[in-house]
């Protein structure tokens, strides 16, 4: 049974990387990643973040949305799986801001060193992309929380690399045109080429 | 109507001088998912022009009564809701495609091109401009999509909208397909040779 769960967890963050093979948080890995304090600071926060959400998207899901999911209100008729998208990004931002409420009174240095980047979660793809994938999937309540924070762990250890290989390149002299974006979208192809190695690694 | 230049510029714009890709850095989240073929990726353009323009346009029909402080939620509800007519619609009449694209529809709603345009543009300007604003930048996404998206097909599958195109005889004579263009380090090295050709050309420079 741990072993499955232990695939799982290794598959989520290695093999299918939410970011370098599912391309899920582009956005803000591509803006963050310029100095290592600020990605480690975001990554740690979509780890939080995403481990929270996920498991409370499969209870809205499982216990209010799905196909004949009210049967314990007495209503098995009702599919309101249409909902689900809606339902889980006014879950998102709201965990967001509750997440933000009990660090701010329990953890303040943590709610410190995490600053602006609490907020600007509720709109990365790898969170909402963190839920959709775990109803597509059709994973159990223990499985999206081992899934959640897996593919946090993913992101965060994308994005902390991508910020210690930039902090390198301002060092070399990179053609006008490719600077910025461009070379940055070439090296995450290179890594995203060294995250594929792990592929057929199975526990 | 006639277009004033104004709504002019706000659809041209974004297309090659503007792109929202590759100059503005935004939506890159899910453009590369969808590139492996170009069924999907048009597809996909579709629903991105659709849900960009009608909610620039409904967001800045409200953009006077909406509070300053709750806008990021309202903005979020409607572009939710437009996600979710686009997502029944394609299951309807598209299933097969709808099934490829999988988790990527319903990702539109945190696509950084919708919010951005929204926050950037459709709050100060009348539904008219916002609607050719959303058009425009709608497609200039959907430029690059179908781009990456012809190499993408050609070069690791030899198809082209699923009809093979590469001749029998090449393949004889050796030729592989290239299976890494269909993984996704191929999506990324291609796009950043695409953003490198295109920032070239319109000589844009990052800081």
């Amino acid at each position: 049974m741990l072993e499955h769960y232990l695939s799982l967890a290794t598959k989520a963050i290695f093999i299918e990387n939410i970011l370098l093979a599912y391309f899920l948080g582009m956005c803000s890995f591509l803006a963050i990643s310029k100095k290592v304090e600020t990605s480690i600071g975001l990554g740690f926060a979509v780890v939080f973040v995403l481990t929270i959400t996920a498991p409370v998207n499969w209870l809205i899901h499982t216990y209010f949305l799905q196909d004949s999911a009210l049967a314990w209100l007495g209503l098995p008729d009702i599919d309101l799986s249409f909902l689900n998208f809606i339902a889980f990004i006014a879950v998102i931002a709201a965990m967001v801001q509750l997440v933000e409420m009990i660090l701010d009174r329990y953890f303040p240095t943590l709610y410190i060193s995490l600053g602006i980047f609490l907020p600007l979660i509720a709109v990365n793809c790898a969170i909402l992309g963190g839920s959709l994938f775990m109803v597509e999937r059709e994973y159990t309540l223990a499985e999206t929380a081992v899934f959640g924070f897996g593919s946090g762990l993913g992101f965060f250890l994308a994005i902390s690399t991508m910020a210690a290989i930039r902090h390198k390149l301002r060092y070399s002299n990179v053609p006008s045109g490719l600077r910025g974006l461009g070379i940055t979208m070439l090296l995450t192809g290179l890594l995203s080429m060294a995250f594929m190695a792990f592929s057929g690694i199975d526990l | 109507m006639a277009l004033d230049s104004k709504s002019k510029q706000a659809f041209t714009d974004p297309l090659i001088q503007n792109n929202p890709i590759t100059s503005q850095i935004l939506g890159i989240c899910s453009a590369l998912a969808v590139t492996v073929k170009m069924d999907t990726a048009v597809v996909m353009t579709l629903a991105v022009v659709f849900v960009l323009a009608f909610s620039n346009t409904i967001i800045a029909a409200m953009r006077k009564w909406i509070p300053g402080r709750v806008r990021i939620i309202v903005q979020l509800t409607v572009i939710a809701s437009l996600v979710i007519l686009a997502d029944q619609v394609l299951r309807a009449y598209m299933y097969d495609i709808s099934k490829q694209l999988s988790v990527f529809v319903g990702l539109i709603i945190t696509n950084c091109i919708v919010m951005g345009r929204a926050e950037a543009f459709a709050m100060q300007n009348p539904p008219g401009r916002a609607f050719m604003d959303g058009l425009g930048n709608g497609l200039g996404y959907g430029i690059i999509l179908i781009a990456v998206a012809f190499f993408r097909e050609i070069f690791g599958s030899g198809t082209f909208f699923g009809i093979p195109i590469i001749p029998q005889a090449f393949y004889d004579a050796g030729y592989a397909n290239a299976g890494l263009f269909v993984l996704s380090p191929g999506a990324f090295i291609i796009l950043g040779l695409i953003i490198w050709g295109l920032r070239t050309a319109t000589k844009y420079e990052e800081a």
